[in-house]
């Protein structure tokens, strides 16, 4: 598995937030120019009707698969999954700790 | 005639009795048949429409196509926390042979029951444990909700020992344990077709059901080329 250390922090962040935009789009059926319209306080699970447990279990996993990392249990919490910008810093610290 | 809905019969295996299951067939009687081995569970729900209209194509492109229903889901009789890994093997397999299928399409987690004996292609072959990890943590996520604590581990430990509901689906204590290691095999004559080929986003990632015809196209393609090469 590649990694990004050889991107400077800026790109690396900007690719970050593609991916994970990228991503949700693939679990909610948008648009990805649509998808890209979400920012730290857009409403993901308890907001979205549609990405109910068992979608964010999947975009969990997806997301271990697409960015290498392991999320366990602990990791999991309202704050984490309740808003754009939570799921995002979620996904830094996690690569940042690898 | 296509595109009927039929039945198969699985015939009586180690003192089980012979039941009979549903097929929806593309059955025109012609030289290629492809036993279509379906997603489970919830990606079942999520890729019916796709696994369908793929098949519809099959049959335009001259290839029958039968998909017969796993023994405990849709409208079988059975119940589904009695079946085991092996008996859906053994299942698929007697499909395969009954029905004179000389291909098989294995979706997602479909590959893990394919029969060995037949060639053709696994699309997006989904592991047991990656299986097993979703549905598990779908379930933590929702007891959380609900403000029931219950973590991965023990989950885990009762699902190998009593069996454990996951998403609505009961899953019985031999087929999780026997989920926790299964992998998908490719036999010769098999080739793995992923996602990244078919193209777009797998539609099982859909938190609702969708379809996709140019997917359905483009996998529907790779398999008529397949064929074509084969000389089959």
């Amino acid at each position: 598995m590649t990694t990004s250390s050889n991107l400077d922090s800026h790109t690396a962040a900007g690719a970050l937030d593609r991916e994970l935009k990228g991503l949700i789009a693939d679990v909610l059926g948008l648009d990805p120019v649509q998808a890209s319209g979400f920012g730290p306080e857009s409403g993901l699970f308890g907001h979205l009707p549609e990405l109910d447990s068992m979608a964010v279990a999947g975009l969990l996993t997806e997301m271990e698969d697409r960015l290498g990392i392991v999320i366990e249990d602990d990791d999991v919490d309202g704050e984490m999954l309740e808003t754009y910008g939570g799921l995002l810093a979620f996904a830094r610290a996690k690569l940042e700790a690898r | 005639m296509p595109g009927v809905i039929s039945s198969w019969t699985i015939p009586a295996i180690g003192g089980a009795a012979a039941s009979e299951e549903m097929l929806l067939a593309f059955d025109r009687r012609r030289a290629q048949r492809v036993l279509v081995c379906p997603a489970w569970f919830d990606e079942a729900n999520k890729l019916r429409r796709f696994t369908v209209e793929v098949m519809r194509r099959l049959d335009a492109a001259g290839i029958d196509s039968l998909l017969p229903d796993l023994p405990g889901c849709n409208e079988s009789t059975a119940r589904l926390d009695d079946q085991t890994l092996e008996g859906w093997s053994k299942a698929m397999a007697a499909a395969g042979q009954s029905l004179g299928a000389t291909h098989v399409l294995a979706i997602r987690a479909g590959a893990l029951v394919a029969p060995a004996g037949l060639p053709g292609w696994h699309y997006a072959a989904q592991s047991g444990p990656k299986l097993l990890r979703g549905m598990i943590r779908a379930r933590t996520i929702a007891a959380r909700e609900a403000g029931i604590a219950e973590t991965s581990d023990s989950l885990m430990t009762e699902g190998r020992t009593r069996g454990l509901m996951l998403g609505g689906w009961a899953i019985g204590p031999t087929m999780f344990a026997a989920l926790e290691s299964a992998e998908a095999a490719l036999a010769p004559g098999l080739c793995d077709i992923a996602q990244s080929q078919v193209g777009g986003p797998g539609l099982w990632l859909r938190a609702e059901p969708d379809e996709d015809a140019g997917q359905a196209d483009r996998l529907a393609a790779l398999i008529v080329q397949s064929l074509g090469n084969s000389g089959s």
